[in-house]
């Protein structure tokens, strides 16, 4: 493989292409028919990767080292990306249904594309295809320079077109993705105000602090109704030792019986 | 290797990809499906820039795939301005213009 990819198709050593030739056919075509067969459709765009990676080494089979690192980075790298990011936003776990909404649709796709494929089998073998070329240095050192002076030159009105292609593809894309706002956005003031309206003016109180009190320097009670002096951080005591200190140690702190557990429950419920 | 190999593969995955085009429901596989038929293109592409023994088919081929990643970008936001509209990626639920 790397000697292929290093002499860029110019190899004479054919049982070594006839032979990734043939691993990559099998790997290929088995991920296609996986990617169509697989219900989850991140199953799918795994597969596709598995494909576009088969197909970037046969660019470099055939000479076409720069086509090879592109398929890698656009292909495998950015879009195939942009499909997961996309898969995540609309559920990972979105799965295909089985059931078929027009009749006989999958054996009317299947007899059309035996079809496709026995008309396009006999094109290519009726065509007069000859041998390759013999590999020249546009397949090797020159595949680069080549490519750059065709696409500047020959095909320098397509490849501006496709610029403006590219940005006319991203505002487009921006301005799908937008969304707009129905409601106004709520004030500082509004917010404010919901708030005090609800009662609960200070924060949610921190994991394993009693509900009934917000502090942090409260200790947790365990299940027996004892408090846990291990629920308090050990960095509330010694952070300013002058003032009076705010840990309240575990023995002075209010032992709630059961039954007052129960109502303080009730009454945070409400 | 001759290009009737590489030509052969190119056909199998073309038709792949049209086979998945027709049968699937969520439009996000069948975008996946088109892409595959894009890239079975290239590959035809490539191998009958090699059959010639010059570099106009990977110039193409190259443009090819700029265009289909415009289309993905494209087609995968409106994809998603439809999710947020109806809460589906089937391509059954997008009947609106139907009747």
């Amino acid at each position: 493989m790397s000697g292929v990819l290093a002499v860029g198709g110019t190899n004479t050593d054919f049982v070594t292409e006839e032979t990734i030739y043939w691993i990559l056919f099998v790997i290929s075509v088995g991920a296609a028919l996986a990617m169509i067969l697989v219900r989850r459709a991140v199953h799918c765009a795994i597969m596709l990767a598995v494909v576009m990676l088969c197909l970037a080494t046969f660019y470099a089979m055939q000479g076409a080292p720069f086509l090879a690192f592109v398929q890698i980075i656009v292909y495998t790298g950015a879009v195939l990306m942009l499909f997961l990011f996309v898969l995540m936003l609309i559920g990972i776990s979105s799965e295909d249904s089985i059931v078929e909404t027009i009749k006989g649709q999958r054996l009317a796709a299947g007899l059309a594309s035996i079809g496709l494929l026995v008309l396009l089998a006999l094109v290519i073998g009726h065509a007069a295809i000859g041998p390759a070329a013999p590999p020249s240095a546009d397949n090797g050192t020159n595949n680069l320079p080549g490519l750059s002076q065709l696409i500047f030159t020959t095909y320098v009105f397509p490849f501006e077109v496709t610029g403006a292609l590219l940005i006319t593809a991203a505002v487009g894309a921006m301005v799908l993705a937008h969304r707009e706002r129905t409601s106004p956005r709520p004030t500082q003031r509004e917010l404010a105000a919901r708030r005090v309206a609800t009662g609960h003016l200070a924060p949610d109180p921190s994991p394993g602090v009693y509900a009934l009190h917000d502090a942090a320097d409260r200790p947790a009670l365990l299940p027996d109704g004892s408090t846990s002096p291990l629920s308090v951080s050990s960095a509330l005591s010694p952070r300013a030792p002058d003032e009076t200190p705010r840990f309240v140690p575990p023995e002075e702190t209010l032992q709630i019986t059961a039954e007052e557990a129960g109502r303080e429950i009730e009454g945070a419920e409400q | 290797m001759s290009p009737v190999h590489y030509l052969a593969i190119s056909v199998i995955l073309f038709v792949i990809g049209a086979v998945g085009v027709l049968v699937r429901r969520n439009a996000i596989v069948i975008f996946m499906c088109i892409e595959l038929m894009l890239n079975a293109c290239n590959l035809a592409f490539v191998a009958f820039a090699r059959q010639h023994g010059n570099l106009n088919g990977q110039v193409i081929a190259f443009f090819v795939m700029v265009v289909a990643a415009a289309e993905v970008v494209v087609g995968l936001a409106i994809l998603m301005a439809i999710y947020r509209a109806r809460r589906s990626a089937s391509v059954d639920d997008a009947n609106l213009l139907k009747y």
